[in-house]
């Protein structure tokens, strides 16, 4: 119980100052701190697989992509119209539109959450074994799985299109 | 007679002291190794046939003034070298090296030689290897210097690179196992090692591992003629004593992996080990050992784009095959 | 013991934390990594249910989830990088014109 609070501590936590830094490199960092206690809260779901393939995929693989970017660009500082010395959170202007309207929806969510009666505990565990999850992936799921793996192989083909550099007069 | 929990937190203590120990015998084999490669002596001063060689490193490089170039980072410069080390010493929880036994009577129930038996440890060792990179990335650019964000952009993209064909070897021994714990793979090997049904998973598991652990042919983050020393350009004294030790750890855990998911672990086909199982397991880890000490000393390195090429259009391919083959020939086989 | 409430609650939260990102901030890699966190946050919904319910399903949704997240990450970072050449900068109101 108390690791639920803790797990959700450091999620929330490190959430928050994901999108308070300024520099993006400390962000992706944070957000693997956030990633990781999420790994911590599917393992207390009873759900170890999609613990270690969090891991794997988000901060294994997607972050380290970002990392790479934000390295590979070197400018890790913000440049808007803004006052640069005032912090992002606290700038006047449109931005405050957007915050009053994330914090409407985090208001709505803690009511709409409030009024369920889902109060009672979690019924008793029941491991999902890894058979099954592939079994149900590969049967009832097989056209998802398959209309996912063209939806990568797009985002490959269009990745590489897109970040490739063309030089002035050479081809295509 | 002891209750098990007093072996199991002296196994912790023992595994993790052995880890160390065995980077400072590997720093002494390679030097050793290379050496007589190279038709030289190596080390001989410092001790018996220089035996006391890795003490006398360690020493010189804890006296050492800590320097922080201007500009670094601070607080990721320090915390990179923490990670690697970190995650090199966390794979190791899930290999089993030995079979249950009661340490000669010592303890009054069996327990298994293994620090933590989880049933997804293979896939825990991948996380946690996936993890490592995170070290060499961020040490590359917050020691706010060219070679070392050279050597951090591309580790990155080595290691994303491998880590497809890496994973890929390792479900082969999956299906074949049906299961995902590595003391469970290493029972089923009792009568077959998975290195005769899995030939080309293993020698894509080893080349795989090379590029993981960054050594050479494939040590293109610390490509000392391009880049200086890549990475860990930067970094000097007990941070650099880190990344080095990571950097043997790493590959003492990638070939304990391989021992357990290719080799049998503990096991030795026909012969009951009885409790000197990890006395076998030693030993093959060791041969492993010699074999990338031997590699790393006889192969010259690769070019940079060759490597990518290799990765991508030679051994994910060649995993993706020996994945299909296994698979069809558990299915229709029944293997 | 934490509720299924408990972990909506969370993931409630998180969501919040992550569309106040993308409103918020001004550096397009930042905004980036707030999607991830709103994705993140709807992955931990779907386990917590599936939890309750005793399903399968909750956590192979999860799975795609995370495809379609790599897929994003993918194709956005490498906008990213197509606009970075053209603009040097990472900030989302240089691109508001439609033309290079």
């Amino acid at each position: 119980m108390t690791l639920f609070y803790l797990f959700a501590a450091i999620a929330v936590l490190a959430s928050l100052l994901v999108v308070a830094q300024h520099n993006p490199v400390y962000s992706v960092m944070l957000l693997i701190a956030s990633f990781g206690a999420l790994s911590g809260l599917y393992v207390l779901l009873d759900a170890p697989f999609v613990a270690v393939i969090q891991i794997i995929v988000y901060a294994g693989a997607i972050m380290v992509l970002f990392l790479f970017v934000v390295m590979l660009l070197n400018a890790p500082r913000e440049d808007t119209d803004y006052d640069i010395r005032v912090h992002p959170l606290f700038r006047r202007g449109p931005l405050w539109f957007g915050a009053a309207l994330a914090v409407c929806l985090a208001a709505e969510l803690a009511w709409a959450l409030g009024a369920t009666r889902m109060r009672s505990g979690f019924p008793a565990a029941q491991m999902v074994s890894v058979e099954t999850l592939g079994h149900r992936l590969f049967t009832d799921y097989a056209f998802q799985f398959e209309v996912t793996s063209v939806l990568i192989l797009v985002a490959m083909i269009g990745a590489v299109i897109m970040a490739r550099h063309d030089e002035p007069g050479g081809k295509q | 007679m002891f209750p098990v929990i007093v072996g199991q937190i002296g196994l912790l203590l023992v595994v993790w002291f052995a880890l160390q120990i065995s980077a400072a015998v590997c720093v002494y084999c390679e030097r050793k190794w290379a050496a007589y490669l190279q038709q030289r002596v190596g080390p001989t001063r410092v001790g018996y046939a220089g035996l006391l060689q890795p003490l006398a490193d360690i020493v010189k490089l804890m006296f050492k003034e800590n320097l922080r170039p201007k500009g670094a980072d601070p607080f990721l410069f320090y915390l990179a070298p923490v990670i690697s080390a970190t995650a090199c010493f966390a794979a190791f929880a899930v290999v089993p090296f030995g079979g249950e036994t009661t340490l000669f009577g010592l303890l009054d129930a069996p327990m298994r030689l293994q620090v933590a038996d989880v049933n997804v440890a293979v896939l825990v060792v991948f996380a946690i290897a996936s993890m490592g990179i995170y070290g060499i990335v961020l040490a590359g650019w917050s020691s706010n210097s060219k070679y070392s964000l050279l050597g951090g952009l591309r580790a990155s993209a080595q290691m994303i690179s491998y880590e497809l064909s890496y994973a890929l070897s390792l479900v082969g021994v999956i299906i074949l196992a049906n299961s995902m714990s590595l003391a469970d793979i290493v029972e089923k090997q009792s009568h077959v090692w998975y290195i005769v049904l899995q030939p080309l998973g293993f020698l894509i598991y080893l080349t795989a591992g090379i590029a993981e652990t960054n050594r050479a042919p494939f040590d293109f983050p610390e490509a000392e003629q391009e880049l200086v020393a890549g990475y860990h350009t930067e970094y000097s004294s007990m941070p650099f004593a880190l990344f080095f030790l990571a950097e043997y750890v790493n590959m003492v855990t990638v070939s304990a992996v391989a021992t357990s998911l290719f080799l049998g672990g503990w096991l030795l086909p026909g012969i009951n080990t009885g409790g000197w199982g990890w006395m076998v397991f030693l030993a093959k880890v060791f041969v492993l050992l010699f074999l990338y000490i031997w590699i790393r000393w006889t192969l010259p390195r690769y070019r940079y784009d060759q490597l990518m090429a290799f990765g991508w259009k030679f051994l994910l391919p060649a995993a993706v095959i020996n994945l299909l083959v296994t698979a069809a020939a558990v299915l229709y086989l029944g293997v | 013991m934490p509720t299924l409430n408990d972990y909506l609650m969370l993931s409630g939260i998180l969501f919040a934390i992550g569309t106040a990102g993308v409103f918020v901030r001004r550096n397009i890699i930042t905004v980036l990594l707030s999607v991830e966190i709103m994705l993140n946050a709807v992955n931990l919904s779907f386990v917590a249910f599936g939890r309750q319910m005793g399903y399968a399903d909750g956590q192979i949704i999860v799975f795609f989830v995370m495809t379609v997240a790599a897929a994003e990450a993918a194709v956005g970072l490498a906008i990213v990088i197509a606009l970075f050449r053209h603009r040097e900068s990472l900030n989302p109101d240089t691109f508001t014109m439609l033309k290079w």
